[in-house]
């Protein structure tokens, strides 16, 4: 009883995470057209809070761009047609993948190079450190000095 | 070599410093969107005046063909900001001999005729956007804004928010008088 009590509590509590931005009224009566819809809607950027994909924004600005995506798919465009015409009127900034081009090189390859700069100095260290050999035998001198330091040694303790 | 590694860490922290400096930038605005419209002709739309005010609808056409400049605002009843931008663009329009249109986004047209009744009307043209889509050609991504299109019609400046306080004004009278200046080089 009291697990079935607790169950039905937390599926209650989960509840208001499954909310959907997309409201009824919005949803294309054919599946594989909605389908598309959400998938373009997932890549574009809500230009009002940004950092939240217009599938998921409840702005104003956000629902409207889901209703246009439907509209340019039941007029028979292709997902890139879709994505075009939102980049047309609102500009790469709308993409949640940044295109390859040459503004956005450095963003694209950034990481790549700071990888390899890393790795590089990684493999540098290593090397310098091997190379560095370490003796396993003390010098000549090293021993005379030990000797001294520990007749010296015994004489106090005696 | 070994003065080349050396010298590595600085050079790292020069980079890394140079970024900070530049994202602490208080002009920088993270969140300012690029417009895609600007040096570009304005988008095509047609829209119809609001009911029963007596002021034309707007549409492209109307933006070709003026021998200044002309600022086109996109405004709405419900947007509180509006209200007091509407002193600022009122003040344009009559001290500054400035020609204003307007897009009336998505507004019911009786909410939208009573504040012109409340606070005068200084639009020229009034687009009614009741479904916003002409909102989305301009790239809009609230209410206000405010954009400075030129005699051919090409767009030359957009701002987003109010155009209201010293500091906004002032840098809007700034890009329009630049507009007027282009426009007067190019006649």
């Amino acid at each position: 009883m009291k697990w079935k009590s607790l169950a039905a509590t937390m599926m209650l509590a989960a509840l208001p995470f499954t909310a959907q931005a997309v409201e009824p009224d919005e949803i294309l009566d054919d599946p594989a057209l909605e389908a598309r819809a959400r998938e373009i809607s997932k890549d574009l950027r809500c230009v009002v809070c940004q950092n939240q994909d217009i599938d998921s924004s409840n702005a104003g600005v956000a629902r409207d761009l889901r209703l246009l995506v439907r509209e340019r798919l039941v007029a028979g465009d292709t997902d890139a047609e879709v994505m075009e015409f939102v980049r047309a009127r609102y500009g790469d900034y709308v993409l949640l993948k940044p295109p390859f081009k040459l503004e956005t090189y450095a963003l694209w390859l950034a990481p790549a190079l700071l990888l390899l700069f890393g790795a590089g100095t990684v493999i540098v260290v290593l090397r310098s450190s091997r190379a560095r050999s370490v003796a396993d035998k003390l010098s000549d001198d090293d021993e005379r000095m030990v000797a001294e330091i520990l007749t010296a040694e015994n004489e106090v303790s005696s | 070599m070994k003065r080349a590694i050396a010298t590595l860490p600085i050079l790292i922290a020069l980079v890394f410093g140079a970024f900070f400096l530049w994202g602490l930038n208080p002009d920088r605005d993270p969140n300012a969107i690029p417009s895609v419209l600007i040096s570009q002709p304005a988008p095509d739309f047609d829209l119809p005046a609001v009911e029963s005010i007596g002021v034309p609808g707007l549409s492209r056409e109307d933006l070709f063909g003026n021998s200044d400049p002309v600022v086109v605002n996109v405004f709405a009843s419900w947007c509180v900001p509006c209200r007091a931008e509407h002193a600022v663009l009122t003040r344009m329009v009559e001290r500054d001999g400035v020609r204003l249109f307007g897009i009336n986004y998505k507004d019911k047209p009786e909410d939208a005729r009573a504040w012109l009744q409340n606070l005068g009307n200084p639009y020229e043209r009034i687009g009614s956007d009741l479904s916003g889509r002409a909102g989305i050609e301009w790239g809009i991504s609230g209410v206000p804004e405010t954009f400075i299109v030129a005699g051919d019609d090409t767009v030359l400046y957009r701002y987003v928010g109010p155009v209201v306080g010293a500091e906004a004004e002032e840098k809007f009278a700034t890009a329009l008088a630049q507009a007027r200046t282009r426009n007067g080089g190019n006649s």
